[in-house]
């Protein structure tokens, strides 16, 4: 019973992009490091892991909000995961050409954003924790608790840890008034939220939307639970080897960190402004697998259906060649998180959708270069499709030395490959069942 | 200007509550003008300016009860807020006459791959007990915590599937694999806002054509020791003395309001296309007329104090009202936020005055967190199943607590008969976000 697609929707399109990631915080930078097929993981820094089953991850380095923002001390408190879209951000805003005029009307500037929540006072959590600790009882007393913890953690901290604070920061750093989100769908949330900011759009709810993720989960209580998943890679040798999407040695991801925004907009505002397309959404699909708590539907089912309502949108047949004969999308970015059963079922999922023409699409996973940003990864690989678009080039499977039998697409192994690309999807599916895709093109008018 | 899209209506309502499980409970507490508010079952809160929570209580909840059989062992991986989203999913998916998988029947009402799932949650507390129990297992010689015994052995005291209990999306996770809801599923987190902000995006899902029903709200716990904490810090909690009547801490628009309490609740609704309850011959409660969202600009960057003037609240609202192509005098009843706290108190009742000028004082307002308290990404839900009630009531709950509210039909009266066609229900959030939503009488 689905309504009438309506095909006079209005063109949404990209007019900025930023990220602040584990191999840097500018566009092109970090661009080359991922088309060099270059590492961003080494052991964890941020705090002592050397007795985790995981020792290592892909840590943001070097970077300074200070370098991003009008004002610093209106961020004085901003959590890691607030610095990190603030810097994204202010990159996207300014690409967009929005740092030297400002939007006209910021009521018709919206926020969607997947962004995580913010980091732990972990010292004085556990500090607070261990003193209220009462071992006859089996229990925290909650007056001893109340003692510690008012003597011990702060209001900033505390409430800086909301997972709506980064759009607290970005709405007030940018002065945005439109509609406001933020989603967690874990590893799939900024991909929904790109998705939903182009809904937005289309709808004609606002003109402009930043869009994006933020998070770091690279903290004792990230690692401890995902080492308890055994969802993380727990490799002794160089961490730089960890992250192996893909490949039959794989045996799970690697904890990146960071933040990806963009600007979308309509077309009708990019250009009354004169502001240049860098990209264009054609279809966004979203599915929930429903299937089990801990485990991805087998066959790719959830998967599938979301690439396949994103290709509708986009009005592609995912079984025919375009009319140059190539297959009718020249790029996946993978999920690709380098656990077993992901890459397996997103190998399935994508030959459900592609059928034999699946084998002719290049598909590669960043995630083996800056590992997975989880609610952050969508955004960040979103600005990979973009760019690939742009150069003409798409990035390597970091680490597939080791070709797994039943994985048989092409995963651009190792080394960048130069490949005319007009049309780019991108995947990502969460923890507990989430599946989001988005169809990103070439603008042409 | 927004397209028109299919019209969506309201066809069940599941709330879970400090008065139990369902809308009717909370709904006869509500006339009869009860609070529950009292002292925390879980831990003495005395520590805290204020020990009173409204919290359920183990014997009118138990999630255990409402799951089915075949999801039953699952429960145990649940923190509180994954078990209230359960509790309410199931009380709205039964309430709709809509049968899903965990009924275990032959045929379902909605084909799964049509049918989605959009549950606002919050920062959910881990167990305190269970968590530091691991924790103080990884002390060091000195009593205090070791990180590197933590890595080495302590971490294993924690169950392997530990985190799942506090993701935000296994709110969604739970109730998409209980009812089997393939279609598109959210979870929204910007805290109160959070559930009504999921309600617009399941009206926008339904409405471009993605689905055709979606079970939509909110559920959060706040009576715990960091969501404690927190709603002191956010300058959200009342400061009360001993002896101090707990039933009367919190007091909307009044001239000495003090603040709120932490709430525990879940609300979800189930929304349906209209086209498509007719063709199943449902009989829908009420429209969803319209939504609106908006982000205010506040004096602080974290939004702890609301904009002074309403204006992102006022923004929403109109929002709203221009999506349902209303216009003010069509409003009949309000339910804001109303939380007691006078800074947010302030700011929305400047919105409501921006938005109904003179007869803003006219318009009776719904208050809920007398008897319920901050139940968080539950608030805007459970006040729209309240909203719908009303509805098909025809009446207005009872107002308690409040004295010499000024500028607000929102002093404390007895429940009454009233002639209603169309509620507005609005939340600012902590953080600046808010949403509005119009409930309509259907026609």
């Amino acid at each position: 019973m689905s309504a009438p697609r309506n095909t006079d929707l209005p063109r949404i399109v990209v007019t900025g992009t930023g990220w602040v990631t584990p191999l840097g915080h500018d566009i092109e930078g970090v661009w080359k490091r991922l088309l060099n097929a270059e590492s961003g993981m080494a052991p964890i820094k941020r705090f002592d892991a050397r007795t985790f089953p995981t020792t290592f991850a892909a840590e943001v380095t070097d970077y300074d909000v200070a370098g991003f923002v009008k004002d610093v001390k209106v961020h004085a408190t901003a959590g890691l995961n607030s610095q990190f879209a603030l810097g994204s951000a202010s990159q996207a805003w300014k690409q967009a050409g929005f740092d030297v005029v400002p939007p006209r009307n910021p009521r018709r500037v919206g926020l969607y954003l997947g962004a995580g929540e913010g980091v732990l006072d972990v010292e004085n959590y556990v500090g607070s924790n261990i003193d209220a600790w009462d071992p006859a009882a089996n229990a925290v007393d909650g007056v001893k608790w109340a003692k510690a913890a008012l003597g011990r953690m702060t209001p900033a901290r505390e409430i800086e840890q909301e997972p709506n604070m980064p759009l607290a920061h970005l709405a007030r750093e940018f002065n945005l008034r439109g509609p406001a989100y933020n989603c967690l769908t874990a590893c799939a949330a900024s991909t929904q939220a790109i998705g939903e900011a182009f809904s937005i759009l289309r709808r004609g709810d606002a003109d402009v939307m930043m869009a994006g993720g933020t998070h770091t989960m690279i903290h004792l209580f990230g690692v401890t639970g995902f080492n308890r998943l055994t969802a993380l890679s727990e490799r002794k040798d160089d961490p730089a080897e960890a992250s192996r999407p893909f490949s039959l040695d794989r045996g799970g991801f690697v904890m990146g960190e960071g933040s990806g925004m963009i600007i979308l907009e309509t077309l009708e505002h990019a250009d009354a402004r004169g502001a240049t397309p860098l990209a264009e959404i054609t279809g966004y699909g979203s599915s929930c697998d429903a299937y089990r708590i801990t485990d991805i539907q087998p066959d790719g089912r959830g998967a599938a259906v979301a690439m396949d309502a994103a290709l509708v949108q986009a009005g592609i047949d995912p079984r025919a060649h375009d009319a140059q004969g190539r297959p009718p999308i020249q790029y996946i970015s993978a999920h690709g998180t380098g656990t077993k059963e992901n890459d397996s079922i997103e190998t399935r999922a994508v030959k459900r959708v592609f059928g034999d023409i699946a084998k002719e699409i290049p598909m590669s996973s960043i995630k083996s270069m800056m590992g997975h940003l989880i609610a952050a990864a969508g955004s960040v690989e979103f600005i990979t499709c973009v760019l690939a678009i742009r150069d003409g080039i798409v990035p390597p499977t970091r680490n597939l030395t080791t070709p797994d039998p039943e994985l048989d697409l092409d995963y651009v192994p190792n080394t960048a490959r130069r490949v005319p690309v007009d049309v780019c999807i991108s995947n990502n599916f969460g923890f507990g069942g989430q599946n989001d895709s988005l169809v990103v093109r070439r603008f042409v008018r | 200007m927004a397209r028109q899209t299919r019209r969506v209506v309201i066809t069940g309502t599941g709330t879970v509550t400090p008065f139990g499980l369902g809308i009717s409970a909370l709904w006869s507490a509500l006339c009869e003008g009860k609070s529950s508010i009292g002292p925390c079952r879980t831990f003495d809160f005395s520590g805290f300016p204020t020990p009173f929570v409204a919290q359920i209580a183990d014997e009118l909840f138990d999630v255990k009860a409402v799951v089915p059989k075949s999801h039953r062992k699952a429960t145990k991986v649940m923190s509180r807020d994954i078990e209230l989203a359960v509790g309410a999913a199931t009380e709205a998916i039964n309430h709709a006459k809509i049968i899903t998988k965990s009924h275990e029947q032959e045929s379902v009402t909605i084909p799964p791959g049509r049918f989605g799932c959009h549950i606002g949650a919050g920062l959910i507390a881990a167990e305190e007990n269970e968590l530091t129990g691991a924790l103080a297992s990884a002390r060091g010689a000195d009593g205090k915590f070791d990180i590197g015994r933590w890595g080495s052995e302590g971490i294993k005291n924690l169950t392997p599937l530990w985190m799942l209990k506090y993701l935000p999306n296994m709110l969604a996770c739970h109730v998409t694999i209980i009812h089997d809801c393939q279609g598109p599923s959210n979870t929204i987190t910007c805290a109160e806002a959070s559930s009504l902000l999921s309600i617009g995006e399941s009206m926008r899902v339904i409405g471009r054509g993605d689905a055709d029903a979606c079970i939509s709200g909110g559920a959060e716990s706040k009576t715990n020791l960091m969501g404690m904490m927190r709603q002191h810090y956010a300058k959200r909690l009342a400061a009360t003395t001993p002896g101090e009547d707990p039933t009367r801490v919190v007091r909307p628009y009044a001239p000495d309001a003090k603040g709120c309490v932490p709430g525990e609740g879940g609300g979800l609704l189930v929304l349906e296309a209209m086209d498509a309850a007719a063709a199943r011959g449902a009989v829908p409660l009420a429209e969803l007329a319209g939504f609106g969202a908006s982000q205010s600009f506040c004096p602080d960057t974290l939004g702890v104090d609301p904009e002074a003037d309403g204006q992102g609240i006022v923004d929403a609202i109109e929002a709203a009202l221009a999506d349902a192509g209303m216009s003010p005098d069509a409003i009949d009843a309000i339910i804001p936020f109303g939380m007691g706290v006078t800074l947010v108190d302030a700011a929305e009742r400047a919105a409501i005055h921006t938005v109904f000028g003179a007869r803003a004082a006219q318009i009776p307002i719904i208050t809920l967190t007398p008897a319920i308290g901050n139940c968080g990404a539950g608030n805007g839900a459970i006040a729209a199943a309240v909203a719908v009630r009303c509805l098909t009531e025809q009446r207005l709950p009872a107002r308690i607590n409040t004295v010499g509210a000024v500028g607000l039909d929102a002093n404390a009266c007895v429940t009454r008969a009233a002639k209603l066609n169309a509620i507005l229900v609005f939340t600012p959030s902590l953080g600046g976000q808010n949403a509005a939503a119009i409930i309509r009488s259907i026609a």
